[in-house]
């Protein structure tokens, strides 16, 4: 392996990472805060892509500025986000909140078929493509190696922005402080005054943003197909898992750790590309079994 | 069973009488409805014989209800522990592969060495996957149960020169005890040996859910703290029953594998696992009757509802899904208990009925 190789499947391990953090971030914490394990996540993944890709398609076949595509991904996510994040716990996640753990498991993936299958229903099965956004970008050169400057700059600065954007969110605002007393003790949290029905809804809502906008951003690095929803939610749990669920800026790191040792695996033995997550995923459950970064929670013996 | 029976009558009698205390007569209903049961399982038994006779069509609809229904009782055997695996299809794959290999490499290789791999195959697999995932408990234990089929998934698919990719294996028609068998007597044939097979799996499983490795794997679920302090260890508690499960879901794996003459990697992808996962729930997982109940409902749900609306199987079954899980979590055992006015019994014994 040379140097432009080495190079090549690191920006592309930045890049794909990028995308998995904005995903697998959102998993974990609608986990951390509710408890729940959102396989459904993956369903709000694809349809923020087919939204954002439809939305751009139509402001480029209608004429409009190519450059408003941009802030037609982040609209296309946003609703999707809202809209169907916002009807999922208000008309069904708040009536299982009190259930055992594997049946709320059961419920969203119940959620998953639903929604796989209206999205067929919609987009049907052909592949969707928009990269009016990457071609506007154009390349830029690292180390001789030309690159999208979307994928190498834009998707990482995304992803960047969020990690912060969260953290200061969760730590100096008073919704922040709010959602972190109610993960902490929800009854003591309800005694003072807090409303936790509220902070569970804008938790969901708001890691269904983070889904959907994972989604919209990866529209112009791929096409959209039946099935991208089904791959993502298993890789966004191996980011999550891995970093330990609940942990955000873990989810950072371990999303950085897949999408490389990904990335090299496609360089260096291609039939690797596809299990590397999982194998990640399982040697660190193996030795920590609460994730590399989780706090070790009081065993059921 | 028989015994049962026969200590029924005395009970019977002495239900009767006015010292016919509270468990006494709990024992006494319990084993009425054992009874009762054991004739719905010749009666159904019966049924299902007579089906090649009178539904010939059917038969191999019914055969793969028949083999994904034993794939479910092995999830049902997890449920009983309060554990669900969303990687079970695995061990499913890991049978139809086992049948796929063996009869590439040996024409005319008889069905019956067929089974008896997936059944070995699937086994040792599941004891050497089991020992890391029984350290784990509820989410994790169904997530990294999904790692393992996803890795297993993608070499299938991967290592195409050796699998065939994703267009799979055929799986050559075996002979069954010696006999080389056509086509249409073939279907009929499986159709036996599975059905065989089933109520066999159906009669164990039972006796293993009443045994006491079945009490202590309802112990994992209730009071794991309990369990360890009777002397039991829950690791090996549940280990057993994910073997057992692992082997269900080979045998289910390996006649399926037959019926269609084909393995391919779908069978191992996670949503062939949660699948199995969603029927199990479907059909109820407080008897074992319900993992095949299921599998027929979400068989015919799939078949027929294309027919009525197009491409709309996963939305039916999502919505019955969510439906079941808010107001019958029981499953259709739930609903056929409380159509019949069971569900008294159910509670005088607590649960205790039909396990």
């Amino acid at each position: 392996m040379t140097l432009n190789f080495a190079v090549l499947a690191l920006l592309d391990g930045i890049a794909y990472a990028s995308l998995l953090f904005l995903v697998a971030v959102g998993l974990t914490l609608i986990f951390g805060v509710l408890g729940i394990l959102n396989i459904a996540h993956g369903s709000l993944y694809a349809i923020g892509a087919y939204v954002a890709a439809t939305l751009g398609q139509w402001l480029v076949a209608n004429g409009y500025n190519p450059w408003l595509t941009f802030p037609a991904l982040f609209a296309g996510a946003t609703i999707v986000g809202i809209v169907l994040g916002g009807l999922l716990e208000r008309l069904l996640l708040q009536r299982i909140y009190a259930k055992d753990e594997i049946l709320q498991l059961l419920v969203t993936f119940a959620v998953f078929m639903i929604l796989e299958n209206l999205q067929r229903m919609i987009w049907g099965v052909q592949p969707y493509f928009m990269s009016t956004p990457l071609n506007l970008l154009g390349n830029v050169s690292f180390f001789g190696i030309n690159y999208t400057a979307y994928q190498v700059l834009f998707l990482p600065a995304a992803a960047i922005v969020v990690l912060f954007a969260l953290r200061h969110f969760l730590r100096h605002t008073s919704m922040g402080a709010q959602i972190l007393a109610v993960t902490e003790d929800r009854e003591a949290a309800t005694s003072i005054g807090i409303n936790a029905t509220r902070v569970y809804f804008m938790t969901f809502v708001i890691g269904a943003c983070f889904a959907a906008l994972g989604g919209a951003l990866a529209t112009p690095t791929t096409s959209l197909v039946t099935g991208m929803g089904a791959n993502m939610i298993v890789l966004s749990f191996a980011v999550a898992a891995t970093a330990g669920l609940g942990q955000i800026e873990g989810a950072a790191i371990s999303a950085l750790m897949i999408g490389i040792a990904r990335a090299f695996a496609v360089y260096l033995s291609p039939e690797l590309e596809v299990i590397m997550p999982y194998l990640i995923m399982v040697l660190v459950l193996l030795i920590k079994p609460n994730g590399l970064f989780g706090k070790v929670t009081a065993r059921k013996i | 069973m028989s015994k049962e029976f026969l200590t029924a009558i005395p009970d019977g009698a002495a239900g009767t009488t006015a010292d016919g205390s509270l468990p006494v007569r709990q024992e006494r209903r319990g084993n009425v409805l054992m009874n009762k049961e054991f004739l719905a399982f010749i009666a159904v038994a019966a049924l299902l014989a007579a089906v090649p006779f009178t539904f010939g069509s059917s038969i191999t609809f019914i055969a793969m209800c028949l083999a994904k229904g034993l794939a479910v009782l092995g999830i049902l055997i997890l449920l009983r522990a309060g554990q669900v695996s969303f990687g079970h299809a695995m061990y499913f794959a890991i049978g139809a592969y086992a049948a796929a290999f063996l009869s590439s490499a040996f024409r005319g290789i008889d069905m019956m060495v067929l089974v008896a791999a997936a059944i070995l195959a699937s086994g040792v697999a599941g004891a050497i996957v089991g020992v890391f995932v029984t350290r784990y408990r509820g989410i994790f234990f169904g997530m990294i149960n999904l790692a393992f089929s996803m890795v297993f998934y993608s070499i299938l698919e991967k290592a195409f020169h050796i699998t065939g990719g994703s267009d799979g294996m055929r799986i050559r028609r075996p002979t069954l005890l010696g006999m080389e068998l056509r086509r249409a007597e073939f279907d009929v044939a499986i159709y036996y040996v599975i059905l065989v097979f089933a109520l066999l799996s159906v009669w164990l499983v039972w006796r293993y859910l009443r045994s006491p490795m079945g009490e202590a794997l309802r112990a994992v679920k209730s009071n794991e703290t309990r369990l360890e302090y009777v002397g039991l260890s829950a690791k090996s508690v549940l280990l057993g029953g994910y073997i057992a499960s692992a082997v269900l879901c080979g045998l289910g794996g390996v006649f399926m594998g037959m019926v269609q003459g084909l393995a391919t990697p779908e069978h191992a992808f996670w949503t062939r696992s949660s699948e199995l996962v969603f029927i199990a729930v479907l059909g109820g997982p407080a008897h074992v009757a319900g993992a095949f109940g299921g599998t027929v409902l979400f068989e015919a749900v799939r078949t027929y509802a294309a027919a009525l609306l197009d491409d709309s199987w996963q939305l039916i079954l999502g919505v019955t899904l969510i439906l079941i899980i808010l107001w019958a979590p029981g499953g259709m055992v739930e609903l056929f208990r409380r159509f019949t006015g069971r569900n008294r019994v159910k509670t005088v014994t607590s649960g205790e009925a039909g396990r």
